[in-house]
Parts: C-alpha cells; structure tokens; sequence
C-alpha cells in the first residue's frame, strides 16, 4: 500500500512542470518514506527522514525556488532514447534480483556478517540498549567522524558559494496580522521542539534518537522562528558567524574524544579509556561524540539555511 | 504480516529509474536535483528492506523480543540521510550561483548561452 502510493507520488512529480508542485510532491514523498521505514522496523532512519526529508529538504529546495524561479520549460526533444535507456537498466537490475534473498529472510547473507555480534554482545561492550547508537557512535565510530566532517564541509561549501548571510530582513509576506497570529503560535511551539530535540539528543542511548536527528530538530526550530520574525531578529539570537565556528566545535569534540583516548596508549576512539570502568567510558564517550555530531548538523544546517534565505533575489 | 517477497526489490528499481528518467531527461537543473533525490531514497528504501527480518523487532534492546532486525544498514542509512540533505544544498546553491550567472536554470540555456560566448571570443 505504502509502496503503491510512493510509485504514484514518484510519477506525479516526474510529469509535473510546476516546480512548486514537485517540491511539495517531493516533501509527501519523504514522509511515505519514513512511514515505510517504520514498518521495516527502521526508527531511527524513520525518525531522520521525517525531519530531513519531509521538513528541512523541502524548506531548502523552496529557498532556492525563490531565487531561481518555480516554471520549467518544456522541451521539444523526444524522449524516446532516455526512455529506452531507463527501460533496460530497470530490466537488467529486475534480472539481477531475481535470485536475492526474500524479504525478511532471517538466513540472508546480510544477516549473518557483523549484525549477529552486535545484537548479542552490544548490551556487554557498550551498555547501550539502543543498537543503532550503539553501532553508530561506537562500532562504527570511524565512518560517523568521516559522515560528521563531509557535513561540516558542505556547510563550508554552501557558505563559500552563497555567502554566510548578513543580517538583514528577508521578505515577509502577508498582513501584519497574519503574521502576528504566526508568531504567537510559533512562540508557543519553540520551546516544546527546543525540549523535544534536547530529550532526542540525550536519550538516544535508550530510545530512537540520537545527535543526527537532534540536531536537525534544533535548527528547524531556529527556521521555523526565522520565517515569521525575519532575519534580522534570529542574527541576534544566534548571529550567522558564530555557525561555523560551532560547527568546527562540535568536530573538534568528536576528534578531541579520539585523540583522548590515543593519548592514554589506546586506539583512535576506544572509549573504553576515557574512564576506569569500560562501560562507563562508553557512556561518556557516545554522549560526547553524540554532542559533537548534534552541534556539527545543527549549525550547518541553520547556516545553510541562512545562506539561502538571505541571497538577494537577481532581476 | 505476509511479506511480498521481491516485491520491495521491483518498487525500488522503479523508483529508482524514475530517478533517473529525470536526472537525464530533463532540462531544469532544480528537477534533476529532485530526481537525483528521488533515486536516492531509493536506493535507502533498498537497504533498509535488505536489513528487515521478519517477525523482528526495532533494534532497541528490550525484554519484550527475541528477534531483532539488523541495526547496520539502519546506521548506514540515518546518517547518509543527513549528509544526502548537506550535499543537496551545496547542490542547490551551485544552481543559484549558476542562474545568477547565466540568467537560466535550463540546461539548454545555459549550453546555447556557452556556445555563444565561444563564437564571441573566436
């Protein structure tokens, strides 16, 4: 059911001409996503995607919209070539699968590498009942410093091509009260998603959650208040050239816990060193690279959601 | 629940060229990004099914389940979300960039508009 809607979301905004439309399309699209992920028994993806997709993407792709315009052109070509390509890389990828593994095979071979050694002795190594931290923060602690920094650099990227943003008001639309109304409503929300993303960062040992979605969560709300106030008041709440600094900050918390625990004669990231007992040393060790990884995304994505909300619109 | 076999597999294949119907087929570079998105998610959509076991449970330790789905493509996925959004924007902005530059975000446009810089230079 969930499958068949997102086939006819994915063609609707495939046909569509109106950009506004396929944004929106796009947007509906990543929410039946994350409800498709759910029912994979994927929550913490879920979780992701729903604040990703569904909010932050689509906010940046209608910034962009506003600065480049929301009409495609139709083109005269025929689409006969591209569609006879399409059609057989398709049939070869449906030829490919046909003998993978059934879904939900308990055999499967992806299910009998690493995942079994996780399920069984993370509770023993890292104290963390939640799986997907305990093998984000801490299994595969490598591969989320390296996803930490290649966020951080598209964060500098984004602000070297558009500027990080000066603190001046973007447009405001609609009546005065209109956006009054806006702004008491918002004035009420803000506090319960500051809350809800600080409760997402710190219970993520535990529960679905962890720096990846807080962060996200914590600049939608610094969106959500900059939409109805206007830039100028959010630069005074969080000015725009403090961003890439905490962004380099919460990296530097993440390498500065690896370079703790080499400096006790331990390998890049063992938190097991950072305190007497290894279990309590795991514990300090995620909730810090936890940290690091929840300050990185949050202050790239407000940066670049600065960047893109200030750039002057060109006649 | 009765699961559909390789049914997940074909939806994700067809997504994933609907994807790619986009990316080489049309001209509007906001729509290629779209349609680079859409194949993404797909393919997320491939490896989170890759990860289900049937009868699992979240892979959230509890007392309650025996059987767990597996955590690592879960892992793979969440964070390849968060840097998917990172690299869109510096996608998007290399098209504002593009369009303050060129005026157009039509890929034939902006390949007419080179042309003629060239024949101008010539």
């Amino acid at each position: 059911m969930l499958l068949a809607l997102l086939l006819a979301v994915a063609f609707a905004a495939v046909r569509m001409r109106d950009l506004f439309s396929v944004v929106m399309l796009f947007s509906i699209y990543s929410l039946l996503t994350a409800a498709l992920f759910m029912d994979l028994d994927a929550v913490d993806v879920a979780f992701t995607e729903a604040a990703v997709g569904a909010g932050v993407s689509t906010i940046l792709m209608l910034a962009s919209l506003r600065l480049v315009g929301r009409s495609e052109q139709a083109r005269r070509r025929n689409p006969l070539l591209a569609l006879s390509v399409v059609a057989v890389t398709g049939a070869a990828l449906i030829y490919g699968l046909s003998d993978a593994p059934l879904l939900g095979d308990p055999n499967a071979p992806a299910q009998q590498h690493v995942a079994p050694y996780y399920i069984q002795n993370a509770m023993a190594d890292t104290g963390v009942p939640n799986l997907v931290t305990a093998v984000l923060a801490s299994y595969r602690g490598f591969d989320t410093f390296g996803e930490t920094l290649v966020v951080f650099t598209a964060g500098l990227a984004v602000m070297l091509l558009l500027g990080s943003g000066r603190a001046r008001d973007n447009q405001q639309y609609g009546s005065e009260d209109d956006r009054n109304i806006q702004r008491l409503v918002v004035r009420a929300l803000i506090p319960w998603i500051l809350v809800f993303a600080l409760y997402v960062q710190f219970h993520g040992d535990f529960g679905a959650g962890g720096g990846f979605q807080a962060g996200v969560i914590f600049a939608s709300a610094f969106v959500l208040f900059d939409l109805v106030h206007g830039h100028r008041v959010t630069a005074q709440v969080i000015p725009a050239h403090w961003l890439p600094r905490l962004g380099a900050l919460g990296a530097l918390i993440y390498g500065g816990v690896g370079l703790c625990s080499l400096f006790v004669g331990q390998p890049f990231l063992d938190y097991a060193a950072l305190a007497q007992d290894p279990i309590a040393g795991q514990h300090l060790g995620i909730l810090l690279v936890e940290l690091g990884v929840g300050l990185t995304v949050f202050s790239v994505i407000t940066a670049i959601y600065y960047a893109f909300s200030t750039r002057e619109q060109l006649r | 629940m009765e699961l559909p076999g390789l049914f997940n597999y074909w939806v994700v294949v067809v997504l994933m060229m609907a994807g790619f119907y986009v990316v080489i087929e049309q001209g509007n570079l906001v729509k290629k990004l779209i349609g680079l998105g859409l194949f993404q998610a797909s393919v997320f959509i491939f490896y989170i099914s890759i990860g289900k076991v049937a009868d699992g449970a979240p892979p959230i330790l509890g007392d309650a389940a025996e059987l767990y789905s597996n955590p690592l493509p879960h892992v793979l996925i969440l964070t390849a979300i968060v840097v998917g959004v990172a690299t869109t924007a510096v996608g998007l902005s290399l098209i504002v960039r593009i369009h303050e530059q060129y005026g157009s975000v039509e890929e034939d446009d902006i390949h007419r508009a080179d042309v003629q810089a060239d024949e101008d230079e010539a």
